[in-house]
């Protein structure tokens, strides 16, 4: 560090007058996307893990009830959405705590740009990275489930659109118990209730594929219910945030 | 514009304590203000209270002139906060840490910039280093880099000389008293004895009774 005669005073001068408030939040919510992507992907056990517990339980369902094909179909959907959606709830824990204990997250709170904002990158991270890779994978367990062939598709599509929602709404839970030691079980309780919407619709959503309903109507209450997780959720998760910090 | 943070019968409470009550603060541009107290006598409470950070608490907060609730936004864009835990991710370089606080700060990007302030604070050939690695003395100048990256008025620093080597003391002394005479301001905690100096102004939060800004 330079002392005070190193420093370059003038140019310093500029800087030191009060300051307005300046635009720039697309950059500041690329910037965290990228350092969110780049944090993740160092650590690639917290991406593995809730595939990982996705691919396990689903493994363990036709030892455990039965190899039987027709029961295993009727009651595959319910049983992939299930464990989707404990796989993506095991992961939100993590999802402000490391900021939290690092002290980035007072730093995000205390930036110029607007909270919201921000934080629907960092929960737009851990879809890309818990909800989409589900999604993904979730066919390929169906296979073991043998689930009819018409449904892959609607599965998953209907864990893509489900998921987004259970991460925004998840991050409203996983910020308010960020300032607490042990949260985890609290978690559960809190976002469970509201996961409920999203776990009738989207495992309906695979129900009437197999029984060749149609289901665009599962799909659009799927994607009206992300549509309003969007609208709120970024709010209540600034909110909540600043509840955690506060206490 | 001019630079002015002031409190008004600023008080906290915490577990049936209080922790200053009756507190008045007016601190203008050019200013060092070292809040001093015994372990527990709220320092950091203080200083988030002062940075916006608690809402608990009594009394009003005023930023030029103008109250804290109606100023936040203004307040934030001159405001560098440096907390006890530096706020640097152990799985990134320091320049990514610091990529992410110039843009968070709405900073244009500029790589070159942050090079700078690394050299200012002694981490030359440590910018591609995941910060995981470096002793906690560096991650805290990692963190004090911004000082240098991002230009603000007021500066709240809690426990800046944490882990700090002599030298980088010194510098960091140097910085500061820097900052007040090109007409910042620096609101700052520590344990370590600040070199006497015009600027300097210190609040001494004592044992819960009243307090008065010296």
């Amino acid at each position: 560090m330079p002392g005070p005669d190193a420093s370059p005073v003038s140019e310093q001068q500029a800087g030191v007058a009060c300051r307005e408030p300046r635009e720039g939040t697309a950059v500041a919510v690329r910037a965290t996307l990228k350092r969110d992507l780049v944090l993740m992907l160092r650590r690639r056990s917290e991406v593995l893990n809730p595939l990982v517990f996705f691919a396990l339980v689903i493994t363990l369902f036709p030892i455990g009830i039965s190899p039987d094909p027709a029961l295993l179909a009727s009651i595959a959907p319910g049983l992939l959405w299930v464990a989707a959606l404990l796989a993506a709830l095991l992961s939100l824990d993590s999802l402000f705590r490391s900021d939290f204990e690092d002290g980035s997250l007072e730093q995000l709170l205390l930036s110029p740009q607007p909270l919201p904002a921000l934080v629907l990158a960092k929960v737009a991270v851990h879809w890309l990275l818990t909800g989409l890779p589900l999604a993904l994978m979730a066919p390929v367990l169906g296979i073991m489930l043998s689930l009819p062939a018409g449904s892959y598709a609607v599965l998953a599509l209907s864990l893509a659109l489900g998921s987004a929602s259970l991460s925004l709404i998840g991050a409203i839970g996983a910020a308010l118990i960020v300032g607490l030691s042990r949260g985890g079980v609290l978690l559960s309780l809190l976002v469970l209730p509201l996961y409920i919407p999203v776990l009738i619709f989207g495992a309906g959503a695979v129900q009437a594929a197999i029984l060749g309903a149609g289901v665009a109507a599962h799909l659009a209450i799927l994607g009206a219910l992300l549509a309003v997780a969007l609208m709120f959720a970024p709010w209540a998760i600034a909110a909540s945030l600043r509840i955690s910090i506060n206490g | 514009m001019s630079l002015r943070l002031q409190a008004r019968k600023l008080a906290c409470e915490r577990d049936d304590r209080w922790l200053f009550r009756g507190l008045d603060l007016d601190i203008r541009a050019g200013e060092i203000v070292r809040v001093e107290g015994p372990n527990g006598s709220g320092k950091t409470t203080l200083l988030k209270i002062l940075s916006g950070q608690l809402a608990d608490y009594h009394g009003e907060l005023f930023w030029n002139e103008a109250p804290m609730r109606r100023s936040r936004k203004a307040f934030l864009a001159n405001l560098l906060y440096l907390g006890h835990s530096p706020g640097v991710k152990a799985a990134l370089t320091p320049l990514e840490n610091l990529a992410w606080y110039q843009a968070l700060a709405g900073e244009p990007d500029d790589a070159a910039a942050r090079l700078e302030a690394l050299a200012s604070v002694g981490l030359v050939g440590f910018e591609e280093v995941p910060a995981g690695q470096l002793s906690a003395g560096q991650q805290r100048r990692v963190a004090l880099a911004r000082l240098t990256l991002i230009p603000r008025p007021l500066w709240v620093l809690d426990e800046p000389f944490t882990a700090i080597d002599r030298d980088g003391v010194v510098a960091l002394e140097a910085r500061l008293s820097a900052h007040a005479r090109q007409g910042g301001c620096v609101l700052v905690t520590t344990h370590h004895a600040l070199a006497a100096s015009s600027a300097l102004r210190r609040i001494r939060l004592g044992q819960g009774g009243d307090d008065a800004g010296a």
